[in-house]
């Protein structure tokens, strides 16, 4: 069965942010089912749903590369969670 | 698809409003661990907990991570030590002496508490159960994360008055060499109970009931902020919205407990217990049952209303979460302690709040007089008179009341007690001193009430 992730992106608008995310998930063997994007008084909001069921490493350690990656490289703040909390919370 | 904004929603409640699962609680029976042998118990004790509960701190860590929601505490609840430690201990220093392999233990698995230092004397006290009561000053303040409960009272036994008696002088026993060792009140880590339930995940009451299995996972969750920010934007609105508000509200908050709780139960291999839907406030702002009141509506907890405004907050959590998981139990109410919630406190120092509020508070809502600071000087008996008021509130009532009662050696009304941590700190509440030696002293037991006769 399909395993899914939701990422969220948040932080000032730059250059590059998809690219550098996707060009994240792409070498960890994520497929991006969904993104909705929008753009508040200069804000970059952010979420994509993906299928982490080829996840090449555990997911803790990827979920934590990915914040990273956005702390460190971009200057956003990324989370990435199971899509379970969601489903749990907002549907019956 | 999950939508951005169910997304927003649900990170907004855990970022902003303290959404978080208060706890996980892995119930451990350690009725095969008896042993007439003492030294040979305290390994078998030893051996079982780390046995069951060695992955129990990793694997929360991990499902916060995995979902993005806090778990705050990870904890263990055993069997009530008056059952497990009967046949080995002849003194209250056998007892303590197991007391301190609980809290070794707890400290080797890197749990915040351990419960379950316990006896059940609703009707009556084995000599064993009388040996750990009194053995509770020593054991509370020589341990650090040992918690300790005591059942009084049922609505089908009636109250053990001569354990009620018991409890006074060892409260305040207590608190004095607590305060003699400079170590953490012992009695923050003190509950005693009328109806206590055997699979409550909540400290300091935890026990791990004779009536469970082996093992068991139970799961606390939390969200009183998420709850105030709900009804922030029903301000003026009739009560069918509020009560709709909040239902939705618990019924989010307890679906991500029923989800941490499977999750544990299928990562460490333990059957799934019970989701425990209390809302549970913490000392952190915005993290208040008493503000969902004053968003209610009162200018502050114990404002005339408070009780029916209590009542029906606790009523529409339980109707929420009842939907959202399958197993509810535990105490499964609003929690109204007043050193670890922050509108309390305001509250007790503005003069809106009195223990005898409290009182009538704890009719309506689990549980009962919780983290209440009371000056040093309160006669053991005076104590043990207020236990039986709100034993006798729960046996009535046919419900689960407390008491978690804090002398504080040198403190008067008015003078503040610091706990730390999610205990929180209190201002000493003033208690009514009128003498009530003559009833409490009275031996045998209260008997159970008409209608608990329902054979």
């Amino acid at each position: 069965m399909q395993e899914r992730a939701i990422i969220t992106v948040v932080g000032k608008d730059t250059v590059g942010i998809i690219a550098k995310v996707c060009g994240h998930l792409a070498e960890n063997g994520i497929n991006i089912l969904d993104i909705s994007q929008t753009i508040v008084q200069g804000y970059f909001n952010m979420m994509m749903i993906v299928d982490i069921t080829s996840l090449k490493l555990p997911f803790d350690e990827f979920s934590t590369e990915l914040s990273r990656l956005g702390s460190e490289t971009i200057g956003v703040q990324i989370r990435c969670q199971k899509e379970a909390i969601f489903d749990a919370m907002h549907r019956i | 698809m999950i939508t951005i904004g169910e997304v927003a929603e649900t990170n907004a409640m855990i970022e902003k409003e303290n959404l978080d699962v208060r706890t996980i609680t892995m119930g451990i029976s350690l009725l095969d661990c008896a042993d007439s042998d003492l030294s040979q118990l305290r390994k078998k004790i030893h051996d079982k907990i780390y046995r069951c509960a060695k992955d129990l701190v990793r694997t929360g860590e991990e499902i916060s991570r995995d979902f993005g929601i806090p778990i705050v505490n990870k904890r263990i609840s055993v069997t009530p030590i008056a059952l497990v430690g009967a046949s080995a201990c002849k003194t209250s220093a056998d007892f303590v002496s197991i007391a301190k392999t609980l809290d070794e233990t707890a400290k080797e698995v890197g749990v915040n508490f351990l419960g379950g230092y316990s006896a059940l004397v609703s009707k009556g006290m084995t000599p064993a159960d009388e040996l750990l009561i009194r053995s509770i000053p020593e054991a509370l303040t020589t341990t650090d994360i040992v918690c300790s409960s005591v059942n009084l009272g049922s609505t089908k036994t009636g109250i053990d008055m001569d354990a009620v008696r018991l409890m006074g002088s060892v409260i305040k026993e207590t608190a004095e060499l607590s305060e003699k060792r400079n170590v953490l009140n012992g009695d923050s880590k003190l509950v005693v109970f009328c109806n206590a339930p055997d699979d409550n995940p909540f400290m300091a009451g935890a026990f791990h009931g004779v009536t469970e299995g082996d093992v068991v996972l139970n799961v606390g969750v939390s969200g009183p902020g998420a709850v105030k920010a709900a009804l922030e934007n029903v301000r003026g609105c009739d009560f069918e919205t509020l009560s709709e508000t909040i239902k939705k509200t618990a019924f989010k908050v307890t679906r991500v407990g029923q989800l941490v709780a499977r999750e544990a139960s299928k990562r460490l291999g333990y059957p799934f217990g019970i989701v425990d839907l209390s809302l549970a406030p913490t000392p952190a702002v915005g993290d208040s049952v008493a503000d969902i009141l004053c968003e209610m509506g009162l200018e502050y907890a114990g404002a005339p209303g408070t009780t029916a405004a209590l009542a029906m907050l606790n009523d529409q959590v339980k109707k929420g979460g009842l939907m959202a998981s399958s197993y509810v139990g535990g105490l499964s109410g609003a929690f109204i302690p007043v050193s670890e919630d922050q509108g309390m406190i305001n509250a007790a120092n503005a003069g809106a709040l009195t223990i005898e509020k409290l009182e009538a508070m704890t009719c309506v809502c689990s549980v009962g007089l919780d983290m209440i600071a009371i000056p040093g000087n309160t006669k053991a008996t005076t104590i043990s008179g207020i236990i039986a008021d709100e034993m006798a509130l729960g046996m009535v009532n046919q419900k689960t009341t407390a008491c978690r009662l804090i002398p504080v050696p040198g403190k008067k009304v008015g003078d503040v007690a610091e706990f730390g941590g999610l205990l929180g700190h209190a201002p000493i509440m003033p208690v009514n001193n009128f003498d009530c030696s003559r009833f409490v002293d009275r031996r045998g037991r209260i008997p159970a009430p008409v209608h608990s006769f329902k054979n």
